[in-house]
């Protein structure tokens, strides 16, 4: 399914920072790019549901037909990532993906073995499945961020958001890394937004690219 | 940040050597009288007490204490009463904060909460008896009309055999106490970004706090709530007002042994007093077990998936239900104050038949005699624990780790200790009076001074004594030109803290000061034994005001040194202009 933007705006105290329109088809990344300030990140929180109550949203996100905007966080069904992979440290690795995963599938309830086979199947996709036992501080700083993945994608969203989500892995992990998460959208047919300042994050993407001139003018670019 | 200027003036080996010895130094004062007083309920425990003539080491004082009737009794209703009273409080705290987790009720419930936790215990446990009691205010409210009563029923609402009342009390007073130290600690946790996290994958908001942030919450809790189930199992104070009566809680039995002042009493007492010691080490014990079972449990719902996505409803009676308490308690301290002016007030009147200010004329004389006690010890002991306090933080700033020693006191339980010391220095020929309990006030303020302080310690920028230390100021000129006087407003506070923990406290003054020494809590627990209810309400009405105001002064001077300043900055220029 496609994640459709109509007018959708996020403003502070009422100025707008940022504002997308358009269809994010499945499989597709859409690269938003600005210098830091621009109101990237606001967009992304803004769409999950975590905006500060400072920010004020407009507009409609539709996904699956419903305009989330409306809907609390915990029913958007969209999966996030972070700079920081953020694993519970009271978790393991496994634990972690577990915890994404859905009690149901469709109309069935999903009993222990199945969730914990998904979870597995989850970390066997980013190469990890090895690591299930491992405590989340045990691991490098590109596991984790496959980890992170893991569990993102385990918690079978409808769309995912990426918030500069290469920017603290080293030069060389960066390639892999946007290989691996680009290929598992692509994979499981997920729109996707990303909000980067590194060019290359937009170029391995191959996607359309949103310019954001952090200027807060109402004319703020859209496709 | 790794240039000079990030990590501020780098601590030469041969100073942090010095910091490492004036850690020690404080340590041994704050642990000294902790071991010192165990061992002087040991030494008689087992009948060895030279200055009362017993030399001999034997079981039979054990013996003794454990035959008094009702011992076990006392035992296990302390023990209850401490594990039931923490685990509640720490229950509430969990869903309190869940509850309000990202929303702007959080900060309304830290400014309802904050004045509970200045309040002494006594005061809170005497705000209980004005609305619970079978005389009290919520029977009135609804006698005769739904209950048919036009005289004070013949129930045990409190001082009820099992400690409920006592618990109860217990749990109201101690949450706010965790609420706000898990509320510092929530920072650490990142618990912002968790619980966004577990949202997005469709985990409701109680849900997302519980399972992601929690568990790393408690971590960081699990010293304050062993200091509250500590406190909670050996609690004099509020027992002795609000606890069972026959037999009365272990805690409550020491201290009259102690009041009995024969021998045999001091024999007993100390014995009774090592029990105590004893029980709260089992009950921590206990408490250890459950925690892993509840862990094991915890992370089995977690990992079950469950999810609980619609749940306004439970936060919103959670929050009615939290609500509720709080107004509950500040109507306890407001009937407190009525019942210090109240002239007849039988019972089915919900309010006084006439108000007058004679019961303040008459006592004032006499109590303005316990209030110097009381502002001397609290004021002396805040000027011995802030001073340490602020070694301590600059110590634990150069890497020399003393936190976790400053929770001994908390910890160990006073009842015991206290009492030892009083031995020791009975023994040593020495009459306790002031001085002794001004000590012994500081010893458990100093804690929480550490607690107050500790956060914005950490959080003040480094840079600014690096700069005073490139502008050529000494050490001790940056500690005090710079960093104490940019924390005068914590420090106020700190301040304010020592001086409302020092004057709720009761054990220590009590045994320590035997008598000679009243503070406004003694006297209070003291009134609560003889019934006289406008006695009550007056010595209850000082105790909360003491804390009030100096929260109050606290807030305000700071502000106005502030202002002093600028007053004298625009003299000082006048003065410079009318210079030629």
């Amino acid at each position: 399914m496609s994640l459709i933007f109509k007018a959708y705006a996020v403003a502070l105290d009422g100025k707008v920072l940022a504002r997308l329109d358009g269809v994010v088809d499945p499989g597709t990344v859409w690269s938003i790019m600005g210098a830091s300030g621009a109101g990237k990140s606001s967009l992304l929180q803004g769409i999950a549901g975590f905006l500060a109550p400072a920010f004020t949203v407009s507009g409609a996100v539709l996904l699956d037909g419903v305009d989330i905007l409306t809907r609390p966080p915990e029913e958007r069904g969209v999966g996030i990532m972070f700079q920081n992979a953020l694993l519970f440290p009271h978790m393991s690795v496994l634990g972690n993906v577990l915890f994404a995963v859905p009690r149901r599938d469709g109309g069935e309830t999903l009993d222990r073995r199945a969730r914990r086979g998904r979870a597995l199947a989850a970390l066997d996709r980013v190469g990890l499945r090895a690591l299930e036992r491992r405590e989340p501080e045990t691991l490098s700083g590109g596991q984790r961020s496959r980890v992170a993945l893991a569990r993102t994608l385990a918690g079978a969203p409808k769309a995912l958001l990426l918030d500069e989500p290469f920017a603290a892995l080293d030069q060389a992990l960066r390639s892999e890394m946007r290989r691996t998460v680009f290929g598992l959208a692509r994979q499981d047919g997920l729109p996707v937004v990303l909000v980067s300042h590194d060019p290359a994050d937009a170029e391995a993407a191959g996607g359309p690219v949103v310019a954001l001139d952090g200027l807060p003018s109402p004319a703020a670019q859209s496709i | 940040m790794a240039g000079v200027m990030g990590s501020g003036p780098a601590p030469a080996p041969a100073r942090a050597r010095g910091w490492r010895w004036l850690s020690a130094v404080l340590g041994l004062l704050v642990l000294g009288p902790v071991f010192a007083g165990l061992i002087g309920v040991i030494l008689p425990a087992f009948g060895y007490l030279p200055p009362l003539g017993a030399r001999g080491l034997t079981l039979d004082i054990i013996t003794t204490l454990v035959d008094e009737p009702g011992f076990w009794r006392s035992v296990l209703v302390s023990g209850v009463t401490g594990l039931v009273a923490t685990a509640l409080s720490v229950v509430l705290t969990a869903s309190i904060l869940a509850a309000t987790f990202g929303s702007a009720v959080l900060r309304l419930v830290e400014r309802v909460l904050a004045p509970i936790l200045s309040v002494p215990h006594a005061a809170a446990a005497l705000g209980f008896v004005f609305l619970f009691a079978p005389s009290g205010f919520v029977l009135r409210l609804i006698s005769p009309s739904l209950t048919g009563w036009t005289a004070p029923p013949d129930l045990l609402l409190i001082q009820d055999p099992w400690g409920l009342a006592l618990i109860a009390a217990l749990t109201i007073k101690e949450t706010p106490f965790l609420f706000l130290m898990a509320l510092a600690a929530l920072v650490q946790v990142r618990a912002q970004e968790h619980v966004a996290l577990a949202r997005t994958l469709g985990y409701g908001r109680l849900a997302a706090f519980v399972f992601a942030v929690w568990p790393l919450l408690y971590r960081q809790l699990r010293l304050p709530v062993l200091a509250v189930l500590a406190f909670a199992t050996s609690v004099v104070d509020m027992a002795l007002i609000l606890g069972p009566t026959r037999p009365p809680t272990l805690g409550v039995r020491i201290i009259s042994w102690l009041q009995s002042a024969d021998l045999n009493g001091w024999l007993l007492g100390s014995a009774a007093a090592l029990a105590m010691f004893v029980l709260v080490a089992l009950v921590i014990a206990v408490w250890l077990l459950c925690e892993k079972g509840v862990g094991a449990l915890f992370k089995l719902i977690s990992a079950s998936g469950q999810r609980w996505p619609r749940d306004r409803t439970l936060r919103f009676a959670l929050l009615v239900f939290a609500g509720v308490g709080v107004l509950v308690t500040f109507l306890g301290f407001g009937g407190l104050v009525v019942q210090s002016v109240a002239g007849f007030w039988p019972f089915p009147d919900v309010a006084p038949q006439s108000v007058s200010l004679s019961s303040w004329r008459t006592r004032l004389p006499m109590a303005g005699d316990v209030l110097r006690q009381t502002l001397i010890v609290a004021m002396g002991a805040t000027a011995l624990a802030l001073p340490v306090a602020v070694a301590f933080l600059e110590a634990e700033r150069r890497g020399v780790r003393v936190w976790w020693l400053i929770y001994t006191p908390l910890i160990v339980p006073q009842v015991a200790f206290v009492f030892g010391l009083d031995i020791l220095a009975i023994s040593a020929g020495i009459t306790p009076g002031l001085g002794a309990v001004t000590l012994t006030h500081a010893l458990f303020a100093l804690p929480y001074a550490l607690i107050a302080l500790s956060g914005p310690w950490a959080a003040l920028d480094p840079r600014f004594e690096a700069i005073a230390a490139s502008l050529g100021k000494g050490p001790l000129t940056r500690l005090v030109r710079v960093r104490l006087a940019l924390l005068a407003q914590p420090l106020a506070v700190a301040a304010a803290l020592c001086v409302a923990v020092s004057v709720g406290l009761y054990v220590p003054t009590q045994v320590i000061g035997g008598g000679r020494v009243t503070t406004v809590t003694t006297e209070a627990v003291a009134a609560s034994a003889s019934g006289d209810r406008r006695l009550i309400g007056l010595f209850a009405t000082l105790q909360l005001v003491l804390p009030f105001i100096a929260f109050t002064v606290a807030r305000g001077v700071p502000r106005l040194a502030k202002a002093a300043r600028g007053l004298f900055r625009h003299t000082g220029a006048a003065v410079v202009r009318q210079r030629p």
